[in-house]
């Protein structure tokens, strides 16, 4: 074992004191520090904590942290590393169930600790995922394929046209339904992006992930995966989905339409809505996928798919703010940024002194368009002199589409043309549902706790 | 079958000795802050009202260590669904699980070292929050956040050292509502209170001498002045096991005066468990024994059991297990009411959530008719040194009830099983789960190691009283008896004995007779105590007068002083 595997995380004066006394990780230890005596295993240090302490693991499971500097005493007892593993078993095939594979990009499904870091590792070999959720296999044939392992946060231009590429590549070889393990954070993002690299699937392209990490017994990971690979084998619905928690209770899933979904709640299960709309079906174990609408496109079983994977990465989002000064929008334009979007107030407005400086932007051929920060309702820049003044400033609304969705579209629009009036056209003509016709009524629905009709129907129906 | 009386009383040494019996104790008591340990909720006292539910399941996960908890997978097998009832005033997204732990409860904090300092143990120098796992749903989370604050700590136990092997700062669990088939339902209000735990080593050597760990662990706690008071703020699980026996953990007792006879008919039944795997030993028993296996649905319908038959008439299903010459081993009496037929009973209502008692019914069981019985042991070709256990119910359900029945015969051939328990009314226990062990602890990544600095230990130590053997030594100098400082220690009552002290002229034993029986006897009358504060007790017995009153004379003065402010 190297020296730095044998002090794994230490630094500094814990990484002394271990050297000094001739020990280190996975060493069963009898310690003396100033404040009396410890028993248990050395373990290693996450490296994001201090450099002053030694971790033991108690006989009992418990972790305890000594200083370095008043450890007077350490005696070595032998050694006992973990052996973390999760258990793999071979998943099994049945020639009569449909072909899923499942994309991984670094959503946590099934997990195991990483001591450097302190964070969750995911798993994801069919034998692993199997191990933790057998269920799986009553659904579908599996095959995984590890595309990435990042945070969601840290997707960019270059995983949403790999993931879209092989999406597409995997659809063509003949499997009947697509499943995408994703970070939260920015699922609705690549979603979004998806809807426009991959057009007119034939078979349902899934995103799934956890809102609680899969190390603990309360995580929505497993019965996210479940809805989303029974979504992906068996439902009719060729379309790019977010498979996630209806509610927060271990109930149903919402398929929700990739362009018109978003996270609203930073740690809920029941975070993703569908926004402006409803979703498309309910998904569960007991009544399997259950449509909520019928104008979804069909499971076809022709094996085309239009792959058109381009991006543009010099786009941006202006979330705009009372007061907001003109050299935000001048400085995106100056570092050669083609793409603004921005996030406007109300109907879709911007203070007056930012008028020179968007007309700055149109005179240097950038598009910009203009999305509510209300998320819900669409645009109209007519209602106001502000929003009619900005539309001459070559501001262009776009309807109802949410601020995220049209940075994505924007950024693949740019992909293919610059030309102003091409540009135009694509942004505004909806290819999966950015822009709708019509909100229906109960497309806007935030429910008022404290409401007395409202606090009956919680008590009514689990949340 | 012995009696409790076959041990002349729960301090007979000599007999417990002779079983080897071992017992120690984890006494959870609330500490006394205002908010919860992990979120910004307040303590408020316990209601049944609540403004909304959730449902959730629970699944096992990996230990750190790469290993599942027996405890965990036996969870898993029983399938329950959790229901969570949540009461706005009480509960927020953190409780319900659908938002991360906030910071640490400083006060918990400072609280439990107070403790901690009391029961003289190693401290750490950096708290690292741990997952415990529960998937009996008691924590919507399935684990519980827990940590170590002090190891290798000791307490004197009328004068002999015991070992307090750690003490642990950790958030309560629900109070469970109701747990019928399937379904576990948990009132979310006591969830997140800021607990501390105290695990002493199993030094008691009779059933007396644990209640005795318990009273000064108590009186320790009270003397701190941290803790929350009054019942359902105190829970102790106690440990026994005997020679040749097995850890069983015997979960949540809120009373001490439960403990002795829980012990000793625990003990007991551990002994009549290793006689009856001799038993089983000389009938040459193998885990082979209890393979066969068959349906019996149609035989139990016409048996007109009251519960077996129902389950069949609602479409269930019956299956019998064959246990190869097992005859007489199922009536094998493990307490004054419960036989080796009502472990097996009780894993089948825990683990296969057939809980219509009684859920099986067994060839030992005299009270089922023999004529039946020829049809069941015929269809499974059983013959009369075979015993037959029939359960019936859901499919699911009978299948893990034929494979509970078969691990617990299992168990029985290797002797005691490492178990939960709870109490009984009779002072005996019924299984509750598998004992867990170590695997079952995972670091929560959610937050960083708290480090504890010098100041935290000052301000600890600055707000902890003289260690409980000094102010008992100077009550004692004060002529108190052993019973009078319990009393004083029963309650928070001592801390109105020694601030009143200086201040009256009283004999001491007065005063504390004052302050505790007599407080208490007029409270249950119906007299307003609250207003029986120091300065009402300097006013009354400040004077000269005071030195030579008598204990009558001085409670007449108190009862007249209470019942005149009162009117």
């Amino acid at each position: 074992m190297s020296g730095d595997d044998r002090l794994k995380g230490y630094r500094g004066p814990a990484r002394e004191t271990l050297e000094r006394f001739g020990v280190g990780v996975w060493e069963d230890v009898w310690l003396r520090s100033r404040k009396g005596e410890f028993r248990g295993l050395i373990l290693p240090r996450n490296e994001t904590a201090d450099d002053r302490h030694v971790v033991l693991k108690l006989e009992t499971g418990y972790n305890v942290g000594i200083a370095a500097d008043s450890i007077l005493e350490v005696v070595s007892k032998g050694r006992r590393e973990a052996h973390y593993h999760i258990p793999e078993r071979e998943f099994p095939t049945d020639p009569a169930k449909p072909r899923v594979t499942l994309f991984g990009t670094g959503g946590t499904i099934a997990s195991r600790l990483d001591y450097r870091t302190g964070a969750v590792i995911p798993a994801f070999s069919p034998g692993e995922l199997y191990g933790s959720v057998p269920e799986l296999a009553d659904l579908c044939n599996l095959r995984t394929e590890k595309l990435y392992a990042v945070f969601s946060e840290n997707m960019g231009p270059e995983q949403w046209i790999g993931l879209a590429t092989a999406v597409a590549r995997e659809i063509e070889s003949g499997v009947d339904g697509i499943v995408i393990g994703h970070g939260t954070d920015t699922m609705h993002h690549t979603a979004a992006v998806l809807s426009f690299m991959v057009q007119d699937p034939p078979v349902p392209i899934v995103m799934v992930g956890s809102q609680r990490s899969s190390d603990r017994p309360s995580s929505d990971a497993a019965l996210n995966l479940i809805h989303a690979a029974l979504t992906a084998a068996r439902s009719d619905i060729a379309e790019v989905l977010v498979c996630m928690f209806g509610p927060t209770s271990d109930r149903y899933g919402l398929l929700h339409r990739g362009t018109r979904v978003r996270k609203m709640h930073s740690s809920s299960r029941s975070t993703f809505r569908t926004i402006g709309d409803i979703p498309v079906a309910l998904v569960s174990r007991e009544e399997g996928v259950r449509p909520l609408r019928r104008d979804y496109r069909r499971r076809r079983d022709d094996r085309r798919v239009r792959l058109d994977a381009v991006f543009d990465d010099r786009v941006g989002i202006v979330y705009y703010y009372p007061g907001m000064k003109p050299d935000v929008v001048d400085a995106l334009v100056e570092r050669g940024y083609r793409g603004i979007v921005i996030a406007g107030t109300g109907l879709g407005h911007v203070n007056k002194p930012l008028y020179p400086a968007l007309r700055r932007a149109a005179r240097a051929g950038v598009h910009v368009f203009m999305t509510v920060q209300t998320l819900w309702g669409y645009v109209q820049m007519y209602v106001y002199d502000t929003g009619r003044d900005l539309m001459d400033l070559g501001v262009v609304p776009a309807a109802n589409m949410l601020p995220e969705v049209a940075y994505m579209k924007l950024g693949w629009v740019l992909g293919h043309t610059e030309d102003r009036d091409e540009v135009r056209r694509l942004m505004l003509t909806p290819i999966a549902h950015e822009i709708t016709p019509r909100e229906p009524p109960d497309g806007y629905l935030v429910l008022q706790g404290g409401l007395p009709e409202v606090e009956r129907f919680l008590k009514k129906h689990r949340m | 079958m012995r009696g409790p009386d076959s041990a002349n009383s729960f301090d007979d040494l000599e007999f417990y000795a002779g079983l080897g019996l071992q017992c120690g104790l984890e006494v959870h008591r609330q500490l006394a802050t205002e908010r919860k340990l992990f979120c910004a909720c307040p303590v408020r006292p316990y209601s049944p009202l609540y403004d909304a539910e959730i449902l959730r399941h629970m699944r096992p996960t990996l230990s750190e260590l790469g290993e599942y908890d027996p405890t965990a997978l036996m969870e898993f097998k029983t399938r329950k669904q959790i229901i969570y009832r949540l009461n706005r005033e009480t509960v927020c997204t953190y409780e319900m699980d659908d938002a991360p732990p906030f910071g640490l409860n400083r006060d918990a904090l400072e609280r439990a070292l107070v403790v901690a300092i009391l029961l003289n143990l190693n401290l750490v120098d950096e708290l690292h929050v741990a997952r415990k796992q529960y998937l009996d749903g008691s924590i919507p989370t399935g684990f519980q956040r827990t940590c170590i604050l002090g190891v290798g700590g000791r307490i004197a136990v009328n004068g002999r050292p015991v070992i307090v092997r750690q003490l642990g700062l950790e958030e309560e669990a629900c109070r469970e509502v109701s747990d019928v088939g399937h379904t576990r339902t948990f009132m979310t209000d006591r969830l997140s209170i800021p607990l501390i735990e105290v695990v002493t080593e199993s030094q008691a050597r009779t059933p007396a001498e644990a209640a005795e760990f318990a009273r000064v662990i108590r009186r320790l706690c009270h003397l701190s002045g941290v803790v929350r008071t009054g019942l359902g703020t105190v829970r102790q699980d106690v440990n026994v096991s005997i020679h040749g026996g097995a850890r069983v953990e015997i979960k949540g007792v809120p009373r001490i005066r439960q403990i002795p006879p829980l012990v000793h008919f625990e003990a007991l039944r551990q002994k009549a468990l290793l006689d009856l795997r001799e038993v089983a030993k000389a009938r040459g028993l193998g885990p082979d024994a209890f393979e066969a296996e068959v349906d019996v649905t149609p035989e139990v319908r016409r048996l007109d059991h009251p519960v077996l038959s129902q389950a069949v008439a609602e479409g269930g299903r019956a299956r019998a297990v064959v246990l190869r010459r097992c005859a007489g081993l199922l009536a094998f009496p493990l307490g004054p009411t419960r036989t080796f037929a009502s472990e097996v009973s009780d894993r089948v209502r825990v683990v296969a959530c057939l809980d219509r008692l009684p859920n099986l019914v067994h060839t030992d069981d005299p009270s089922a008719g023999e004529a039946c019985w020829r049809e069941v042991r015929e269809r499974a070709g059983a013959c009369m040194e075979d015993a037959v256990v029939v359960v019936a119910g859901p499919r699911q359900d009978v299948t893990t009830a034929v494979e509970e029945v078969r691990i617990r015969m299992r168990e029985a051939l290797a002797g005691v099983p490492r178990e939960t328990r709870r109490a009984l009314p009779s002072g005996e226990t019924a299984f509750e789960r598998v004992l867990p062990g170590p695997d079952r602890m995972y670091p929560d990544t959610d937050l960083p190691p708290v480090v504890l600095h010098d100041e935290d230990f000052e301000r600890a130590r600055a707000r902890a009283p003289a260690p409980l053997e000094d102010v008992e030594a100077r009550w004692r100098g004060l002529g108190l008896s052993r019973a009078q400082m319990d009393a004083l220690l029963f309650t928070d009552r001592f801390r109105l004995f020694d601030l009143a002290l200086p201040r009256v002229r009283l004999r001491p034993t007065i005063l504390a007779y004052l302050v505790t029986d007599y407080l208490t006897g007029l409270g249950r009358a119906g007299v307003e105590v609250g207003r029986a504060d120091v300065d009402l007790f300097a006013r009354l017995y400040g004077g000269e007068r005071a030195i030579t009153m008598s204990q009558q004379e001085a409670a007449a003065r108190l009862r007249e002083a209470l019942t005149e402010r009162t009117r």
